[in-house]
């Protein structure tokens, strides 16, 4: 199990940072996919912004974009209109055999 | 680089049937020998296997139950689009001169591994790739004004042509009403918008242009070839009303073939999802794009076959490591004038395009008889 999916076991998203080039590297690998050094592990940011949604029954998925770079598929929760673009907080994520992501309408 | 042409190929019923994968193979390579009366097993250099199965060492097995002892055997797997892949390697080994002659068969079954990419943690909970169409379909609509019942049309058509294709898992037409009212999945898509995993395997001779003429007198030749690998993560594909995969590979084989979206006769085109048939028609240049889902109606109205003239993966089933064969099977078939009652008069030119991975990545091939 890498660091990515510990971290997201306990609640927390977070991502590899190469320590040389700076880049962050998504999807999560021990490497750089730039340069292949080795990655510093930190949080990302609870920020995102909406890029894409559908629904399935009454439940929202949806498509969500960090730091301008990092997207992943995700819930949606306690939204009656949605807009491309609209701002996100991730309000959840955890680790059940699949990645869980949870957004809301941030204020 | 030495010319390379196909020679022939053989495609099993799509079916549930429970069969194993090397009975599958055997069964389709079979063929190849009953429809090319000069080739024996001693003529062939190469064996390739295409597949998602777990099943280890197919190509040498599915040589030895064909009596074959080839000089290089091995399998590939690129989930949707082994087919292909396995086509180019074939291609590969003969243009370079390694090879005069290559034999690719793929084989799949209902429960292939290959159906949902695992790895891909950007995907999060919604790993099926219905939610990833489901993306591509909401992109669309809001972008072009693509409807619902424009994506109804693309199954109906399908479903349509397929009567005509003797292999195809379906067996009777839906309308474009019944499309509309199946099962829906999610708010973009009902269950007749959707390709069906199934049990099938589809082979295909190729043979450099100094051994061909000894085993058909009608090559069909492969002139155009591209390839381009996005990604393997859904979301590195920025643009969802757009296959960015399927543009780049479809530039380098209009400019190795010297060919251009017009010239097209016949294109057999991945519809994994109905969405994703009219998103390739205008990434492909074969309309312009945000009117794919006007020409599908069209198509429908006119009874044109010149897009999935066998019905594509929605009216002939899915089986992930044969379907690109199946369709480049269909389209030299199509150049042959070997068709049948899904021929398209007077075809010369024709595009096979096969995707992964919600169209991380994507083959194009052109063929010219």
């Amino acid at each position: 199990m890498n660091k990515f999916e510990q971290e997201l076991r306990n609640g927390n998203f977070v991502c590899g940072e190469c320590s040389k080039c700076n880049k962050l590297v998504w999807p999560p690998s021990d490497l750089c996919n730039n340069c292949f050094n080795n990655v510093k592990w930190r949080p990302i940011s609870k920020i995102a912004k909406l890029v894409e949604f559908s629904s399935k029954n009454d439940e929202y998925f949806c498509i969500a974009e960090f730091e301008n770079q990092i997207r992943v598929m995700g819930k949606v929760e306690n939204i009656l209109n949605l807009h491309v673009g609209q701002t996100l907080t991730l309000v959840k994520c955890g680790f059940d055999g699949k990645e869980i992501f949870v957004f809301e309408l941030a204020d | 680089m030495k010319k390379v042409g196909i020679v022939t190929g053989g495609i099993t019923k799509f079916t549930k049937t429970d069969i194993s994968i090397e009975s599958l193979l055997v069964s389709a390579i079979k063929q190849i020998f009953d429809n090319s009366s000069n080739l024996s097993q001693k003529d062939v250099d190469v064996v390739l296997t295409s597949t998602n199965a777990n099943n280890k060492y197919l190509a040498n097995i599915s040589s030895e139950l064909s009596g074959m002892a080839p000089k290089i055997a091995h399998s590939v797997e690129s989930l949707c689009n082994s087919g292909t892949n396995c086509i180019v390697s074939a291609y590969a080994y003969i243009s370079s001169g390694l090879a005069d002659v290559a034999l690719v068969a793929g084989a799949e079954k209902t429960d292939s591994p290959g159906l949902v990419l695992d790895w891909d943690k950007s995907r999060g909970q919604y790993k099926h790739p219905i939610y990833w169409s489901s993306m591509f379909t909401s992109a669309h609509k809001r972008k072009f004004g693509t409807t619902l019942e424009d994506l109804a049309y693309v199954g109906a058509n399908n479903h349509r042509n397929a009567l005509d294709t003797p292999y195809a898992y379906f067996e009777k037409p839906f309308s474009v009403e019944e499309i509309m009212e199946s099962k829906p999945l999610t708010e973009n898509l009902r269950l007749l918008d959707c390709s069906m995993p199934c049990n099938g395997s589809a082979a295909i001779l190729l043979a450099s242009e100094n051994v061909i003429k000894n085993f058909c007198e009608q090559p069909i030749w492969m002139t155009g070839i591209g390839q381009k690998a996005i990604s393997a993560s859904f979301t590195k594909n920025d643009d969802l009303t757009s296959m960015k995969s399927t543009i780049l590979s479809a530039s380098d084989a209009y400019k190795m073939s010297k060919k251009a979206a017009e010239d097209i006769d016949a294109a057999e085109l991945h519809d994994a999802f109905s969405i994703c048939e009219i998103i390739e028609l205008e990434d492909l240049g074969l309309v312009p794009k945000g009117e794919g889902g006007s020409y599908v109606r069209r198509l429908y109205d006119t009874k044109d076959r010149k897009i999935n003239p066998r019905g594509g993966l929605i009216g002939t089933g899915h089986p992930l490591g044969a379907t690109g064969i199946a369709q480049t099977i269909e389209i030299c078939q199509q150049l042959q004038g070997k068709a049948g009652k899904r021929q398209i008069d007077g075809a010369k030119t024709g595009l096979i395009h096969n995707m992964s991975a919600a169209a991380t990545s994507s083959t194009v091939l052109i063929l010219e008889s």
